[in-house]
């Protein structure tokens, strides 16, 4: 079964962390655009899709901020930025995390993947990506780029799950669009053609 | 009909960049200088604003400057309901009172904290009922309810009158609105089986998972507006009139937009895209403004609450003979639509009333904004009318399946109270479709089979949208390369509507789909005007505008041949992107060469001259700078006769727990009646789409207050209970009739409305099944309310109460 972030997870990582974006005032804090006063800036080198990026992140920034405004990986959503919807989803050692819902600088000794990082160096997509174009999964799109990193992180924790399997391992993103149907007709044909 | 694109299935050219992250929505962009916009928002649900003193705010480093309601209306603000851009009024909690701008958010937040806003508090008030009560609070300054060029207005009912309502029977107030058909008395008189009793619907937010963010910068004297709409050219119309921008002076840029669902097909639902406008117009600088998920929540408003009375009259052999409907709408803080007069109309087309009256009277709250949202009105009243359908069925000896049937619209029947003929209708075709694929029949020996505290339900259910418009119109475009560019204003949230209307062009001129580029995205590529895309009104709209730029390309292409080659222009036919004699398909020209032919003749061949007459003054603009730059073919639509009606029938069969109050749908199935089918993914999308909608409304979405302070309490997903992977059944299976309509070119008709509809008409169905024929008369059905009804105790914590807790 993958390790998908569970609530429990969630919530246990938000007190280990320190802090989480659930709060209107969390949510500026965490963009990190203003430099406390006495801070010390310090750069934070993070592993981006196989690139070390070192990167000027603020304690209380999350790494969706870092990506989304930092690095300009904009295929990253903020859909509620408080754990809700999973639009921010990304992997973090191969294991569906919450950017929202992580702190930047606790991902120093982590393998980020995002959903721009999932395409060959020739340029063809990912199975996941493939096969979510070919059961036309998203519909406005907004909430695809965690579905695809949350099925791309399934796969690889379990490369043939039934349905149940799946729908249970996609259940923390939301898509408002009503599209569970569809992205699991794309999660069912991506593990054909992953083989 | 054999067609080369319509009916098949094909990649809309943005999925791959939703599927990489790379295509961009309003908040992906940035802009060189660009700061950032917060709102200061409400915190209260009713109150004036006494003073504003932002000096310690604006003394701040790195705050560059604030707009306020006095500064976008100088002549005072609007009285009447309707979203504001900003408000000294604030009817709501989360209203926008102003907007201070700084180099980032942390410092503009700080800054905001740091503005001292004096309210005066006024009462407020969150459920119609109460402020119908005498000495109610009324939501608004001014009365609780507008009177369409009258102004505000009072209304109050006597204690006795709203108590009798709660109580359960016939509102005596005088409404509103009356419309009414045919003859009620008689019609009540010819049944045999009557069905009264209340109801209510609770309102709720739409919740896309895009907050309405938005970015603007003016340069070289336009505008670039960047933002999230269901429109396109439709919401860059409106939108340039609240910002107080001539129309050729705006750039909307809006490539893809994270849901709408109702609440962005119109600028006046998103007037707060005037605040990031008009304040870099103030500073002279871009300007970002992000929107949160709670200010989403309020920016993004709800659907109407309906609190209603109904009477339902049944003949022996199971007509509809009568419906009389009484609705009090809840209009909350800054006024709502026509809900309610909707829902007497889908009873009217759905079930053929031979007499209906509706009555209606909307009230203002102090909650969130209404307006329209998937099917409004039609899908409320869905899952209200028929688990009344389904006991009347038991009590006459008729098949609720059968019922159904004889109730049923088909083509040649009229529909509502203006009896307005149907383009076509295949309803009776639809329900057999469901019915034969569900094995409708077959499964009759599970109803109510029980495992321990689990009960199996069936229950089938029928949708409506009226789904097409008229009178729009339509640009397509070929260069000497021959390419075709279709031009299409319809705006992109996830139907692929924009991109399988733009089919009906490409087969007109018989093209492949490779050598068509839609043209789309941004309003600077001059783009056509369209009716919003709400309604279900896109396929059947679109497709004629671009079937008919098509066709008027096509006939130019003729005319330059025969011309140019001999011959009349009829003696020429189109294959293989050539137009050529019929007779000897040698004498011709590529599309490539009869482009570069239009070009050099110009005229009317390149939008210099004879022009439709009615193009709408958006055309024009378009029309005016892509003249002479390549061949143009050019439509105006005429306006269509009859309602284009889009129908869904749903079956399914459910698991009840009757100890826990949960409802697990084991099989579900949807059959859409859409005329001609184009695309066939995009159909199953909405289906299945709607499917999940519908769920949400029978059974989780709710829209909470807290009642001592008014304070919304829905602003997450969570708490709102948006439904999610494992809250909708494993598998939907979907289906349709493909016959097409006459009105429409190519046959088809728009489905995105009723596919909800049908699946909360099955879903209230199939839990009435399991409960043997109890009426909740209620939306959503909690798992606290079957728990109360099997306990045998109030199933409501408030008869007929808006935005509380259900059960």
């Amino acid at each position: 079964m993958n390790q998908k972030l569970t609530r429990r997870r969630f919530i246990k990582g938000v007190i280990a962390s320190g802090a989480a974006a659930t709060s209107t005032a969390a949510w500026y804090s965490a963009t990190g655009q203003e430099r406390p006063s006495g801070f010390v800036e310090r750069l934070v080198r993070i592993n981006v899709n196989g690139q070390v990026r070192s990167v000027d992140v603020e304690p209380q920034e999350t790494l969706a901020s870092t990506l989304r405004y930092k690095l300009g990986l904009t295929g990253t959503k903020l859909g509620c930025n408080r754990g809700e919807c999973g639009a921010c989803t990304v992997l973090v050692d191969d294991v569906t995390t919450y950017a929202c819902s992580v702190l930047t600088h606790s991902m120093k000794n982590g393998r980020i993947e995002t959903v721009e990082g999932l395409e060959s160096a020739n340029g063809d997509l990912h199975p996941v990506q493939q096969a979510f174009v070919e059961e036309l999964s998203p519909q406005c799109g907004y909430c695809t780029p965690g579905q695809v990193m949350s099925a791309v992180g399934l796969l690889r924790a379990n490369p043939n799950p039934s349905r149940e399997e799946a729908r249970h391992a996609m259940s923390g993103n939301i898509c408002r669009c009503g599209s569970y149907d569809s992205y699991l007709d794309g999660v069912m044909r991506a593990t054909e053609l992953i083989g | 009909m054999a067609y080369m694109h319509i009916g098949k299935d094909f990649t809309p050219p943005d999925v791959p960049g939703k599927v990489t992250g790379r295509i961009k929505y309003a908040e992906d962009y940035t802009r060189e200088g660009m700061v950032y916009a917060r709102l200061l928002t409400s915190p209260i649900p009713h109150a004036r604003v006494l003073d504003i003193d932002a000096s310690a705010a604006l003394a701040m480093d790195g705050v560059i400057g604030i707009l306020t309601a006095d500064d976008v209306y100088p002549d005072g603000e609007p009285q009447s309901t309707g979203l504001k851009i900003l408000t000294n009024e604030p009817t709501l909690v989360g209203e926008p009172i102003l907007a201070l701008a700084a180099v980032d958010e942390k410092t503009a937040e700080s800054a905001i904290a740091q503005i001292s806003v004096t309210f005066e508090r006024l009462p407020f008030v969150l459920d119609p009922l109460d402020s119908l009560q005498p000495g109610g609070a009324d939501a608004y300054n001014g009365g609780n309810t507008f009177v369409f060029r009258q102004g505000f207005a009072e209304e109050k009912w006597t204690a006795d009158q709203v108590a009798s309502f709660r109580a359960g029977n016939e509102p005596t107030a005088e409404p509103q609105q009356t419309v009414e058909y045919g003859d009620l008395d008689a019609a009540f008189g010819e049944s045999s089986y009557v069905y009264e009793g209340t109801f209510t619907n609770a309102g709720y937010p739409h919740h896309s998972m895009e907050p309405r963010s938005a970015l603007a910068y003016w340069e070289d004297g336009k505008l670039y507006l960047h933002g999230g709409s269901q429109s396109l050219t439709a919401f860059a119309d409106g939108i340039a009139g609240i910002i107080g921008v001539p129309k050729e002076d705006l750039v909307f840029v809006n490539a893809a937009t994270g849901g709408g669902f109702g609440q962005r097909a119109r600028a006046g639902s998103v007037p707060v895209y005037a605040v990031p406008a008009k304040l870099s117009q103030k500073i002279n600088r871009p300007v970002m403004m992000r929107a949160t998920r709670e200010e989403e929540f309020t920016l993004g408003g709800a659907r109407q609450g309906l609190t209603g009375w109904i009477k339902v009259g049944f003949k022996p052999d199971g007509v509809m003979a009568a419906c009389d409907l009484w609705i009090v709408s809840d209009n909350g803080g800054k006024g709502g639509g026509a809900d309610a007069y909707s829902a007497a109309d889908c009873i009217s087309v759905l079930y053929q009333a031979d007499a209906v009256r509706f009555r209606g009277t909307a009230i203002g709250t102090n909650t969130a904004h209404r307006g329209a949202q998937r099917g409004p009105g039609q899908n409320q009243i869905a899952p209200i009318i028929s688990p009344i359908l389904d006991v009347a069925a038991d009590e006459l000896g008729v098949s609720r399946l059968d019922i159904r049937k004889i109730n049923a619209a088909m083509t040649g029947d009229v529909g509502g109270p203006q009896r307005t003929p149907f383009t076509s209708a295949y309803m009776p075709e639809a329900l057999e479709q469901a019915a034969t694929e569900f094995d409708w029949e077959g499964r009759q020996s599970r109803r109510r089979q029980t495992n321990g505290s689990k009960v199996i339900g069936l229950g089938i259910g029928q949708g409506y949208h009226n789904a097409g418009r008229s009178g729009m119109d339509g640009i397509v475009m070929m260069g000497a390369d021959g390419r075709l560019k279709i031009h299409n204003g319809v705006g992109n949230l996830g139907t692929y509507s924009y991109a399988s209307t733009s089919r009906a062009a490409a087969e007109v001129l018989q093209m492949p789909w490779e050598s068509c580029d839609i043209i789309t995205g941004r309003t600077d590529l001059h783009l056509p005007i369209t009716s919003p895309q709400d309604g279900s009104n896109s396929i059947f709209t679109n497709t004629r505008t671009c079937y008919g730029a098509a066709q008027d390309m096509l006939t130019k292409m003729k005319e330059i041949a025969a011309t140019d080659l001999g011959g009349d222009p009829a003696d020429y036919d189109i294959s293989n992107e050539r137009v050529h004699q019929i007779a000897d398909e040698s004498v011709g020209y590529s599309y490539a060469q009869v482009a570069q032919r239009a070009i050099e003749l110009g005229g009317k061949y390149t939008g210099s001259a004879e022009l439709p007459e009615e193009l709408a003054e958006w055309t024009q603009i378009a029309v005016s700078r892509l003249e002479g730059t390549g061949f143009m073919g050019i439509f105006h639509d005429p306006r269509h006769e009859g309602n284009p009606p889009g129908f869904t029938v749903t079956a399914c069969e459910i698991e009840l727990d009757k100890e826990t109050g949960k409802i697990d749908i084991l099989e579900m199935i949807s059959i859409g009646e859409a005329g001609t089918i184009m695309h066939p993914k995009g159909m199953d999308n909405q289906l299945v789409g709607g499917a999940v909608w519908g769920i949400g409304l029978s059974v989780y979405e709710r829209h909470l207050y807290d009642p001592q302070n008014g304070l919304p309490a829905s602003t997450g997903y969570w708490q709102s209970k948006v439904p999610t992977y494992l809250d909708t059944p494993l598998k939907i299976e979907t289906g349709w009739v493909d016959l097409p309509d006459p009105e429409n070119p190519v046959g088809a008709r728009g489905i995105g409305e009723p596919s909800m509809g049908s699946v909360s008409a099955a879903l209230t169905a199939a839990i009435t099944d399991a409960l043997d024929g109890h009426i909740f008369g209620a939306s959503p059905i909690t798992a606290d309310m079957i728990i109360n009804h099997v306990a045998g105790t109030s199933e409501e914590a408030v008869p007929l109460a808006q935005n509380n807790f259900r059960g």
